[in-house]
């Protein structure tokens, strides 16, 4: 059977949106659900995803806000009544498996709204998460509820912001001057 | 001494003295020793590395050991990208360096921060320790970085070392009582 048939029939209920894109399978679901859903990725017979080979953060700020500004200015005066459509949640959390029994791939992607970012931590299913889950708690400062030792991976402990954000300036905002050179 | 010699046989006869300047003496002595501690952060220090190795042989300028521990070593030779996060580790190193001592910044990052004009790389080392020769280049070829150790060696060869501690002296409260 095709993956894709395998797992439609696997999450059943679970999936959001599931697609194809020059054979790459990309699953959305629930964020609260993202456990359950690994968990029956993983153990399922046919499917036996049992490798995560890695979990990143993401933010869809500026490629959701930019064909709002362009919008803008086109018609300056006119129609500025016109609705904000509703944005997508902004951040996104991609999991990518990988089944070592079949050697096929896959994505699962959850998606965290900026005012809610807490998603709960796969370390129990796979070992591996550990170190990427840091790396998104630093950079895109989203908190995995469950995670043995959250902290920052990347950056000092106490750097006071998410560099890997859209809003925040590549050359940084000057945080140097908060660590302490020497004793 | 050539009272001491037998002009026939060159052989020296007598106590054989020799005048010089405990100065020249010194840097002769430090500039034939010019000690690294390998600083090799990124890709820098694999061509640092094949500086050391036996291609180039930076031995034979007196770079003879590299020495892993800072207080054995006379430069410092960073070679690489230093981040915000290393700073501490970097500033730490170079206190714990015996003086005399010299600094080499090899490579665009150590210089300037290179490419990586971002929130987590310093720009340039010499924000936090000051550097006595910078090697351009990205990497720069060993003889790039002969080069700059023949450069510090050079330095080294202009020193005053006697002269600067009595300076030193002077200025301290025992120079003023004996009044140097
Ligand atoms: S200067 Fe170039 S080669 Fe050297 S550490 Fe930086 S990026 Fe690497």
């Amino acid at each position: 059977m095709q993956l894709l048939e395998r797992i439609k029939g696997c999450l059943g209920g679970l999936i959001i949106d599931i697609s194809e894109f020059h054979g790459d399978i990309a699953v959305e679901v629930d964020r609260f659900k993202i456990v359950e859903a690994l968990t029956r990725l993983r153990d399922d017979e046919s499917l036996s995803m049992n490798f995560l080979s890695d979990l990143f953060g993401l933010d869809n700020k500026a490629f959701y806000e930019k064909p709002k500004k362009k919008a803008k200015k086109g018609d300056a005066e006119g129609e500025e009544e016109e609705k904000p459509k509703e944005l997508p949640p902004r951040f996104e959390v991609v999991y990518l498996l990988l089944s070592l029994k079949t050697n096929e791939r896959m994505m699962v992607k959850i998606r965290v709204p900026e005012d809610d970012l807490e998603v709960s931590s796969v370390t129990s299913l796979y070992k591996a998460a550990t170190w990427p889950e840091r790396e998104a708690f630093d950079m895109f400062g989203i908190r995995f509820k469950g995670h043995p030792n959250l902290k920052r991976l990347l950056m000092w402990d106490d750097f006071p912001a998410y560099p890997l954000r859209k809003d925040y300036p590549l050359e940084g905002r000057g945080e140097e001057r908060s660590l302490v050179y020497g004793d | 001494m050539a009272d001491n010699k037998d002009n026939n046989s060159g052989v020296i006869k007598g106590p054989g003295w020799i005048l010089t300047k405990l100065e020249w003496l010194i840097n002769w002595g430090r500039k034939r020793s010019p000690w690294p501690f390998p600083y090799g952060t990124a890709c820098c220090g694999i061509e640092m590395m094949a500086t050391l190795a036996s291609g180039y042989d930076m031995a034979r300028f007196g770079a003879e050991r590299v020495s892993f521990s800072p207080r054995q070593a006379d430069i410092l030779l960073e070679a690489g990208t230093i981040t915000k996060k290393m700073v501490p580790v970097l500033r730490r190193i170079y206190d714990q360096m015996a003086e005399p001592k010299w600094v080499i910044a090899m490579g665009a990052c150590a210089c300037s921060g290179g490419v990586f004009r971002s929130y987590s790389t310093l720009q340039g080392i010499d924000k936090v320790i000051p550097v006595d020769v910078y090697i351009p280049g990205c990497p720069p070829r060993p003889e790039g970085l002969l080069y700059g150790l023949l450069k510090i060696i050079e330095r080294i060869e202009k020193d005053h070392p006697l002269y600067k501690e009595a300076m030193k002296f002077k200025e301290s409260e025992g120079g003023r009582i004996c009044n140097f």
